[in-house]
């Protein structure tokens, strides 16, 4: 089978991989790093369980060829926390609002969150964004229904949206 | 038994497991590498009924890093158990598309999966029936459904009754197919040393896993160990062990290696287990005043050939409401399908849908409000049996409910109020279900330091179970909840029945409360003294729960209140509001409980307005079997909702005084958001789900 020389950078750890050509970055991170923190729940891009920063932003590591990002920095669910050991303010308040119940989706709703607030933070609007023109730069200005859109890619069965969203609401507001 | 006291019992508890699941640091089954281990990937039918003439597997072994391929031509022979699904590469019938017929072994996850893409199989195909129809010769009277119950129960002269009835409704009521889809895909590693067998496997009960694959492989229980700590999710799919788990097993004794298998979430629409298909038909009469004088509840349902599985859909409808003649049935068909299985609030999700949609109707016809309509029906024993509630909250729920929604104000003319392009209406519905419990056994045990641990095989599938107990055995000990720390997810433990039937915490915290009064008594005998080496106490609640008062009928209750907004150009339906009361005994922890009411109505919301499996008539199998096609609610389709309760107090439940809540939030959901959507639009859709060509229609 063909394989290809790569290095990533995990959660700020270089490593030099030899992979078969076929492997994703999700089975590459939890398969060959034993990096089980990004979850596998559909392998399609349909739910989001997967999430990581690829290059600072978020992306559905299922969908991603490994051997298609040689020298990406990649930040996982188990590089957000400070090396002491403090949780990422997401990590914290989604404990805080119970957002999460089984616990699956959560690193990649975490990630997603991640990304999305730095999304909005660089101005980009999202479809039930009503007026373009405004700064758009403030994620503390994120309604609801912009934390609920930017967010439907990560589905979460157990039903914790109701206490996702606050769970962000409070980390945009604290920025 | 009385309650015990309440110390940790009521305060609202982070989850004890928090901090890993925020982390990344808790490890699902599938989330082990042992090292020497190879990965399966399953082969599937091609057709939904016939015979595999021949398998042809060499070009998947022909593939570089092929160690295996197993088919009923020549996997090893296992014991057949009551579920025939788990003979599985055992026989070369075909019973339903996507039943498992082989399964391939390789180095990597990716030349596994490539593989079986190139195993060749030649079939005799029969022709199969997939689709449930009323008009199906062969259905027939099962007798029994599921949880026991019989199919048919009759009171009084319903045909009488309804002929003199002052008004009546006769409607028929459908809902599709519904999948689970648990985030995590069911996944098992299997590692054989010898004959002894240890599964990671993702499932509600870790004991019931060890026991049915003890069977199976005709091992004693002890030979079988099944480690489940963290679990992505089941909703009744993970409830006993999927073929998988057999075919995991059965790969790495024929490899001798650890084997890794992780099912794909296509598959997870094959043999995994959904919920039945219903058609029902609901004929309720009454009187002028709003007495109900009938209620003939019948369902149809499908199973597979393998199996005879009855959802219990009108067995909620025969204690609801007070009417002297009553009749519910259960009629089954069986398909060329797969089995269908347990899924969140079996039975009383699709029955409480129609019955409570119906309700409606009868509330419209009779020009009664339909929260007073529940109330003048409320029974004061229980109907069918003549035993008493030993409690019921369900006019405290929807009393405080109308109060907290502004029901009040509620103009009932439907299809007159418009914002913009949205009508917009509110409805109402109950929610109802049983509370059970099984026995457990646990072991409490006091260490030298002061701390203590609790062992029970119990299972958090996202529930919180292992928070509630920390909390029970902290009261039950009289300490601090910080003292305490609970393993549970794993068969070594003590035996513990499922976590299901939403009588988890029922169960395994009667089997703790014992174990840790038993360990305080230990404790007290020795001066309250704790020796170095600790002391430990042991208890088995199968007496206690035996002894259960059978003289009382206990249920918990809730009520629902939707508020819909339909696009009056595009049909679109969307939920701007959904409030549920529930009284469900005594609240162990607030903060998981709310969770778990607000995630029973998230995924009665979703099966009101998005989910149905899609059955292909041509093929035989569900069409969108995925999560593109299987929508399921996301963040935008969810917007305001709460969940709240009343202080519900009942000792003739267990020593916390609780009733299970995993599965309340999801029944009545659907109903309130049908009857919403009637107000808002004056259309009655009567099957599931309200999609937008459904509300278009005239």
């Amino acid at each position: 089978m063909p394989t290809n020389d790569i290095t990533l950078t995990v959660n700020g750890e270089r490593h030099d991989l030899s992979l078969d050509t076929r492997t994703s970055l999700l089975d590459a991170l939890r398969e060959r790093l034993d990096l089980t923190g990004a979850k596998k729940g559909c392998d399609h891009g349909q739910c989001g369980a997967c999430t990581v920063l690829l290059d600072g932003r978020r992306v559905n590591s299922c969908l991603v060829l490994a051997v298609a990002h040689d020298g990406a920095e990649i930040t996982t669910i188990e590089g957000l926390a400070e090396p002491d050991g403090e949780l990422h303010p997401l990590q914290t308040a989604f404990v805080e609002h119970d957002a999460f119940q089984c616990g699956y989706c959560t690193p990649g709703q975490i990630c997603s969150a991640v990304g999305m607030l730095a999304e909005a933070a660089a101005g980009w609007p999202s479809v039930v964004t009503e007026d373009l023109v405004a700064d758009a730069t403030d994620p503390a200005a994120l309604s609801d229904g912009e934390i609920r859109e930017r967010m439907s890619g990560n589905l979460c069965r157990c039903g914790a949206y109701a206490h996702i969203v606050p769970a962000i609401a409070d980390v945009a507001g604290r920025r | 038994m009385s309650a015990v006291g309440s110390l940790a019992i009521g305060t609202p508890t982070d989850r004890v497991e928090g901090r890993e699941k925020v982390t990344g640091a808790a490890r699902y089954a599938f989330e082990q590498l042992p090292g020497d281990h190879a990965y399966a990937w399953l082969v599937q039918s091609e057709i939904a009924s016939g015979e595999i003439l021949s398998l042809d597997a060499s070009p998947a072994l022909a593939q570089e890093g092929v160690v295996a391929v197993a088919w009923a031509g020549n996997a090893p022979r296992v014991a057949e158990v009551d579920d025939r699904e788990l003979s599985v590469l055992q026989s070369r019938t075909i019973s339903y598309r996507g039943q498992i017929v082989a399964v391939v072994v390789a180095e990597s996850l990716e030349t596994a999966r490539e593989a079986a893409a190139h195993v060749r199989i030649d079939y005799e195909v029969r022709d199969h029936e997939v689709v449930l129809d009323e008009h199906d010769p062969a259905i027939y009277d099962p007798g029994t459904v599921n949880a026991g119950y019989p199919s048919e129960s009759v009171q009084g002269d319903v045909a009488r009754a309804l002929a003199r009835a002052d008004a009546a409704v006769d409607v028929t009521y459908r809902t599709p197919a519904f999948h689970n889809n648990a985030m995590e895909p069911h996944a098992t590693v299997a590692l054989w040393d010898g004959d002894d067998l240890t599964l990671y496997d993702s499932n509600q009960g870790a004991s019931t896993v060890r026991d049915t694959l003890a069977q199976v492989f005709e091992l004693e229980p002890e030979q079988v160990r099944v480690i489940s700590p963290h679990v992505g999710g089941g909703f009744g799919s993970k409830g006993t062990p999927r073929p998988h788990v057999v075919v995991a097993a059965l790969a790495a004794r024929m490899t001798g290696r650890p084997v890794k298998l992780a099912i794909t979430r296509q598959q997870m629409f094959a043999f995994t287990g959904y919920r039945t298909p219903t058609i029902q038909r609901l004929r309720l009469g009454a009187s002028g005043d709003g007495q109900l004088t009938a209620i003939v509840h019948e369902a149809l349902q499908q199973s597979s050939r393998l199996r005879e599985f009855t959802e219990q859909t009108a067995v909620a409808t025969r204690m609801m409401y007070a009417a002297p003649n009553r009749r519910t049935a259960h009629r089954l068909a069986r398909l060329d399908v797969p089995t269908p299985s347990w899924m969140r609030a079996p039975g009383e999700a699709p029955g409480m849908y129609a019955l409570e949609s119906a309700l409606d109707e009868l509330a419209v016809e009779l020009a009664i409000d339909p929260v007073e309509l529940r109330i003048r029906n409320e029974p004061p024993l229980d109907p069918e049996r003549g035993i008493p509630f030993s409690s019921r909250g369900l006019v405290a729920c929807l009393r405080l409910g109308a109060e907290r929604f502004g029901w009040a104000e509620r103009d009932p003319t439907p299809g007159v109020r418009r914002e913009g392009d949205w009508l917009v209406g509110t409805g109402v519905a109950a929610s109802t279900y049983p509370a059970y419990r099984s026995p457990a056994t646990a072991t409490a045990r006091a260490e030298g330091d002061g701390s203590f641990v609790v062992r029970i095989a119990a299972s958090d599938i996202g529930t919180g179970g292992r928070t509630t107990l920390t909390l029970i055995a902290a009261d039950a000990l009289d300490q601090p909840a910080a003292r305490v720390t609970v393993e549970i997810g794993d068969s070594a433990l003590p035996r513990a029945g499922l976590a299901g039937g939403s009588m988890g915490t029922a169960s395994w915290g009667t089997a703790v409360t014992l174990a840790c009064r038993a360990l305080v008594e230990r404790i007290e005998a020795l001066g309250g003294h704790v020796p170095a080496d600790g002391l430990e106490a042991h208890a088995d609640s199968s007496d206690e729960v035996r002894a259960t008062d059978q003289g009382y009928s206990r249920h918990a209750y809730g009520a629902q209140f939707a508020e819909v907004r339909v696009d009056a150009v595009t049909g679109e339906a969307r939920v701007s509001r959904l409030l549920g009361i529930f009284a469900a005994g005594r609240i162990i922890n607030p903060t998981t409980a709310r969770s778990q009411f607000l995630g029973g109505m998230t995924m009665g919301l979703s099966m009101a307005l998005l989910e149905e499996s899609v059955m292909d008539r041509e093929f035989g199998d569900y069409l969108n079997h995925d999560l593109a096609g299987y929508h399921v609610a996301s963040h935008a389709d969810v917007g305001e909702l709460e969940a709240d309760w009343i202080e519900e107090l009942d000792d003739h439940l267990n020593p916390m005084g609780s009733k299970g809540i995993g599965e309340i939030g999801i029944v009545g959901t659907a109903a309130a958001i049908g009857n919403a959507v009637f107000h808002a639009t004056g259309r009655r859709v009567r099957e599931l789900p309200l999609r937008l060509d459904r509300l278009l229609a005239t």
